[in-house]
């Protein structure tokens, strides 16, 4: 699989240009399309067109030429942004994310947008209103979601590097069944400007690579203050690739034995135990950590998460753009025909969700009540960075699972976020770091947390697990 | 608290959604076991424990975020009206408000 380092080392001595990178990478989007539905929208002619235009400028950006495949909840301009649902209809931004501003700045080529559960809302990429992803190494099963399509772009090779959006894990759960890094960086880190807000709260712009330096080249592209974007911190961005190459000994690793323990498949942990020993070897120390209530993150998560995404997508009403339902005598059953035809049913449920536990007489129940216990996970992280650099757990409690396995069980499908959602309330990074194969052939990741701001750790404790332990196989389908 | 039917369509009304009877008897026990899964937060005893409203790390809550109160560039009526379902006369139409 080509990495962002390898294609940038060979436009450098010459032997490729933008135009051939670009063109393999639409090639290989359009011929896996059918078998994965990883892509909504391929946009050949404006890629080979910007591509053309970069190998003349002979720019150099430190993504230059890189050809990226872009989360269908972004919006680039003049490209069709469905959020994988049906009630934006044929919206096209007349914007840019900040995030894609900086990517074109860097000299990456969009080559499209990728398919995604409706909204962001979900851990499988089964919600699309336009049909699933397949998992590349193993087309009956999930890709993972919500951020399915930029995760399985990655693992078959199409594109070195993709952008998801992380509002619950749906960056680094995916990136984990389809065995590639995904991270998420810190709440404020990246611009939430052109991301179609789902959490305001937890939302984040993610990346996705088949190395940890890969993705720190992307994620030093996009980072930073944006002042379209109120919640970003006027924090400096580290170098990250200089922390990436920095040795781990001596670093300390938290690891909770209580997150090892319940419901967690065999195998997995198994695997997560020996990914234990492997920093173990590296020269990391490993230390016990508890973060105790860390089992109530998903009534947590579904509170907050679903309660925001109500008034997020309150805007969605046929009025200004996207799908109107026809047929409708008056203002008030105009929005409510166009949302009951626009929205699939798990936007619905979170949506009435959201407005059950923020409604008069519930509000302190549920939404006060979930807030206050977002703050004692909140603590229980900054506790556990006392004794330790970053935290260890694994990211999924499964491999890829099969479709249609959770959709007739919310709940059931809501606890494959169990380790996910835990970053995404205290608002610190967290990336997924591909470690192992199950018996059945499928990806196994490992998830490592670390204080705010601490990305440059993260890569760090990523390439050194990579460097010692690279994964050594391919998916069935893949370029 | 279990959420039966009726309150089912209580929460579509506020959520400007018309659902199905179909769609009301599937979500009907979806929510009630989401709702009872989440309810274990009473087990926790929170009276002394602040919000953590908003999401914000200390070093964004400390950023300052304000802008100078000067006009900049917008998106202009062309641009906003281009999508429209059905724009008119320089406005968004939309079906009759009162009935």
């Amino acid at each position: 699989m080509t990495t962002i380092a390898e294609i940038t080392e060979k436009l450098t001595r010459g032997e490729t240009s933008a135009r051939t990178e670009v063109e393999a990478a639409l090639n290989a989007a359009e011929k896996l399309n059918d078998e994965l539905n990883a892509f909504l929208e391929i946009d050949r002619a404006g890629a080979l067109k910007r591509a053309d235009a970069i190998d003349q400028k002979r720019g150099s950006g430190p993504l230059n030429g890189i050809p990226v495949a872009i989360k269908d909840n972004i919006c680039v301009r003049g490209m069709q942004t469905s959020c994988g649902s049906h009630i934006l209809g044929p919206y096209k931004p007349p914007y840019n994310a900040t995030a894609i501003d900086r990517l074109l700045d860097a000299g990456a080529v969009i080559i499209g947008k990728t398919n995604c559960d409706e909204f962001a809302m979900g851990s499988s990429n089964e919600n699309s209103a336009f049909g699933p992803v397949k998992n590349p190494w193993d087309t009956s099963r999930v890709p993972g979601g919500s951020s399915g399509g930029s995760a399985a772009a990655v693992a078959a090779g199409i594109v070195p590097a993709a952008l998801g959006s992380d509002t619950g894990g749906s960056v680094r759960q995916p990136a984990s069944l389809c065995g590639v890094i995904g991270v998420k960086p810190t709440y404020g880190r990246v611009s939430r400007y052109g991301l179609v807000a789902f959490g305001s709260s937890l939302d984040q712009i993610g990346v996705f690579a088949q190395t940890a330096t890969d993705a720190a080249t992307v994620m030093q592209a996009i980072a930073g203050r944006d002042p379209h974007d109120a919640t970003t911190a006027q924090v400096p961005v580290a170098n990250y690739i200089g922390e990436t190459e920095k040795d781990i000994a001596g670093l300390r690793i938290g690891v909770s034995r209580t997150l090892l323990g319940e419901g967690l498949d065999k195998e997995v942990r198994d695997t997560i135990e020996k990914a234990i020993d492997a920093y173990r070897e590296l020269g990391a120390e490993i230390v016990d950590i508890e973060l105790p209530h860390a089992k109530y993150a998903i009534a947590v998560y579904y509170i907050i998460a679903t309660a925001e995404a109500s008034s997020n997508l309150a805007r969605y009403d046929g009025v200004r753009y996207g799908f109107r339902a026809e047929e409708a005598p008056a203002l008030r059953e105009m929005y409510r025909k166009t949302r009951d035809e626009g929205f699939g049913p798990e936007v619905k449920r979170r949506i009435m969700l959201g407005t059950y536990v923020l409604s008069a007489g519930y509000y302190d129940a549920y939404y006060l009540k979930a807030q206050k216990v977002r703050m004692l996970i909140r603590n229980d992280f900054a506790a556990a960075f006392a004794k330790c650099d970053a935290v260890l757990t694994p990211t999924s409690p499964s491999p890829a699972f099969r479709f249609g396995e959770k959709v007739d069980d919310p709940l059931a499908m809501y606890l494959n976020d169990i380790y996910t959602v835990t970053a995404n309330l205290a608002g610190i990074p967290g990336i997924s770091v591909p470690c192992g194969l199950s018996a059945e052939g499928l990806p196994i990741g490992v998830q490592l947390l670390g204080p705010y701001w601490s990305e440059g750790l993260l890569f760090r404790l990523a390439h050194a697990y990579q460097q010692a332990h690279p994964l050594n196989a391919r998916p069935k389908v893949h370029t | 608290m279990p959420i039966s039917e009726s309150d089912i369509e209580k929460i579509a009304q506020l959520a400007h959604l018309e659902i199905t009877d179909d769609e009301r008897r599937m979500f009907a026990p979806q929510m009630a076991e989401i709702v009872t899964y989440v309810e274990q937060l009473n087990e926790i005893e929170t009276s002394a424990v602040e919000p953590a409203l908003g999401g914000l790390t200390p070093e964004g809550e400390r950023t300052e975020s304000s802008r100078a109160d000067e006009t900049q560039e917008s998106l202009g009526q062309k641009i906003a009206l281009d999508q429209a379902p059905d724009p008119a006369a320089g406005h968004f139409r939309v079906p009759k408000v009162l009935s």
